[in-house]
């Protein structure tokens, strides 16, 4: 007989088994953020918006109240609802096609307002919901649907670093942090601290993370694991970007 | 803190924009979200300066996207929040509006339209009728009052925030720039002094006990897996909008009981054509007047009675047949001839609609 991991408690036991393809990324960052709500025993006044992209999936995920709303405008809409409720804890989770392209602005200008509340942006380096196209996150080489013989950063330019440009423009007070879903434990106490962050109303808490999409990526599951593990982190570098109260280059991972 | 910001009634001169911001404060609006643009900016100029006197918030977005999503935002928060815009801002406003009617929130919008296609003019039009009323991908399932005196920019944004509120669909005041720019004088009120009640707001989020636990979930979504699940939905949605749109219709009419042609206008453009109607029939000229006053859902029924006894209908606006358009849908299959004067994004006065009736009585 095989025993099932244990689910966290915010969880919404009838939904699932989720509806994720296997091996995606998207299920283990839901698992990281479910404890970290478990944790902080937030359940009650957490509110969790998703975006449109793979991330919309999760609309039913938790027992917790959720709005799942347009491509890229999660950021306003849990904007909107921390500044009129500032009691309720805003969750705002995307994908990097969400937040980097289509809602770059309002992250950018959510960043910059230092607004108290959590994004969560799920970096697998191309848009998945619609089949694989090239994100802002692409690595250099990469192959997806529109750039068949790989991303020419000449022509498309590099990655974006996101983090590393939420920490460039937020002000004291922020969390900014890289994850992965190579680890976990990690990834859930980076979580845990945004979320912390917000609840101490310091200002901004931005945690991207790396993680995986074997579907659009073509991957099995060895390749899957070594792309997350050891390619993307060549671009992205994993660790804590901006800790309150910490100087500069004292975060680390 | 005062928490009254009328007490009984007040005979004022002001501005349209400065009208809609006494408005929703006497509302009980909480929260505004608004991005610049000519001609609404006063609304957001008066708003906060009011605000703080009466612990009331505002948040300048990036633009009207984010003001529309953060509007939204503050209703599932359960505060009474408005934004308002013009032009390509109205543009803009449409994507989170599309959402606001598939989610069934109130939110309220104040749109002062201005000069169109594109960026135009920014003084005055009626061209964002057709945006304002069937805007965003959908159907329009949503409430438009167009106000013709600063008189009912006050009286119809206090009752936008309760239409909103208690039939849960996004609401407009459609206004235009020269109701935003222009001072008149009206009368403004605390809404209990006339024995209006306002509607509360409610939370969606955030409701006393554990989600899971003590309660459901609120769980909202505007994405759905498989036609017939959206199909559903929205069969539900479009009868309670089939519901309520005679209660929520209005119209304003006279002399048209024995008229030969009646002058068909909204917003602005009406007090031209009003004038133009009592100087015709002075003149002993068989005209009359009718006016809906929500755009959005129309006064079916009163336009197809008006339009089975008069033989023409007179359809003035400052548009190229935005009005028009919605009039020969609701009228469809009545005897009644249509003929028009329209100046797209130009003022329209009395004496160019007394000239047209005129040029066609011959
Ligand atoms: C305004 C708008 N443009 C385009 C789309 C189509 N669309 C749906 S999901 C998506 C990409 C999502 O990619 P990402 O944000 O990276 O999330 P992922 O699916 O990879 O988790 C796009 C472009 C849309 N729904 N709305
Ligand atoms: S397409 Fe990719 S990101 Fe989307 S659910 Fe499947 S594996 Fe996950």
């Amino acid at each position: 007989m095989s025993v099932q991991p244990a689910m966290p408690k915010s969880w919404r036991v009838d939904t699932k088994p989720h509806k994720f393809c296997p091996g995606c990324g998207h299920g283990l960052v839901l698992k990281a953020l479910g404890q970290a709500i478990d944790e902080l025993g937030i359940q009650d006044r957490a509110v969790f918006g998703c975006d449109i992209g793979c991330s919309l999936l999760a609309w039913d995920f938790f027992n917790v109240d959720t709005i799942q709303t347009h491509h890229g405008r999660t950021t306003p809409v849990i904007t909107g609802l921390k500044r009129a409720n500032p009691n309720l804890i805003g969750i705002a989770y995307m994908g990097d096609g969400g937040g980097y392209a289509i809602g770059s602005q309002h992250l950018v200008n959510a960043a910059s307002r230092n607004e108290k509340i959590t994004v969560i942006l799920v970096n697998n380096t191309q848009y998945g919901m619609t089949g694989g196209q090239m994100a802002p996150t692409t690595l250099p080489g990469q192959k997806t649907e529109t750039t068949p013989y790989g991303r020419d950063p000449e022509k498309t330019g590099y990655p974006t670093q996101g983090p590393e440009m939420v920490a460039a423009i937020t002000r004291e007070g922020a969390y900014v942090a890289r994850g992965t879903v190579a680890n976990l434990r990690q990834l859930k106490n980076y979580l845990k601290k945004a979320l912390e962050n917000q609840m101490a109303g310091n200002g901004f808490s931005f945690v991207e993370v790396l993680s995986t999409c074997p579907t659009n990526w073509r991957t099995n599951a060895e390749e899957t694991w070594k792309m997350v593990e050891q390619e993307l982190p060549k671009y992205f570098k994993v660790g804590e970007i901006k800790v309150p109260g910490q100087k500069e280059g004292e975060a680390n991972g | 803190m005062p928490d009254k910001p009328i007490e009984g009634e007040k005979r004022v001169f002001m501005t349209g924009n400065e009208v809609v911001a006494w408005a929703a404060l006497v509302s009980g609006a909480d929260i505004m979200y608004g991005y610049p643009i000519t001609p609404q900016n006063e609304i957001m100029h008066y708003w906060t300066r009011l605000a703080p006197k009466y612990g009331r918030e505002f948040l300048q977005t990036e633009d009207e996207l984010s003001a529309g999503f953060t509007t939204i935002g503050g209703v599932l928060a359960g505060r009474k929040a408005f934004t308002a815009t013009a032009g390509p801002g109205n543009t803009l406003m449409q994507e989170p509006m599309s959402m606001a009617e598939a989610m069934r929130l109130p939110t309220v919008v104040v749109i002062q339209q201005r000069g169109g296609p594109s960026t135009a003019t920014v003084i005055y039009s009626q061209q964002e009728v057709t945006m304002t009323t069937l805007g965003g991908n959908g159907e329009g399932l949503r409430i438009v009052y167009s106000t013709a005196t600063h008189q009912e920019l006050f009286d119809y944004t206090i009752k936008a925030f309760n239409t909103a509120w208690k039939y849960r669909f996004p609401t407009f005041i459609l206004g235009d720039g020269y109701q935003a720019k222009m001072r008149e004088s009206l009368t403004i009120y605390d809404p209990a002094s006339r024995g209006i009640e306002l509607v509360e707001a409610e939370p969606f989020f955030g409701k006393p006990g554990v989600p899971g636990v003590d309660r459901p979930p609120t769980q909202l979504r505007n994405t759905y897996n498989v036609e017939e699940e959206l199909y559903e939905v929205l069969e539900g949605y479009f009868k309670d909008y089939e519901k309520i749109a005679p209660e929520v219709a209005e119209h304003e009419a006279f002399d048209v009981e024995d008229a030969d042609l009646v002058v068909v206008s909204h917003g602005v453009v009406s007090r031209a054509c009003k004038a133009a109607v009592k100087e015709l029939r002075q003149e002993g000229i068989k005209v009359g007047y009718f006016r809906p006053i929500t755009l959005r859902p129309l006064p079916v029924d009163a336009i197809r009675e008006t339009a089975n006894k008069a033989r023409q209908f007179l359809v003035v606006e400052s548009a190229n047949g935005q009005l028009a358009r919605l009039l020969k849908e609701a009228a469809f299959g009545c005897p009644v001839e249509m003929l028009s004067l329209f100046k797209p994004g130009v003022g329209i006065t009395a004496e160019d609609v007394v000239s047209r009736v005129k040029e066609i009585a011959g």
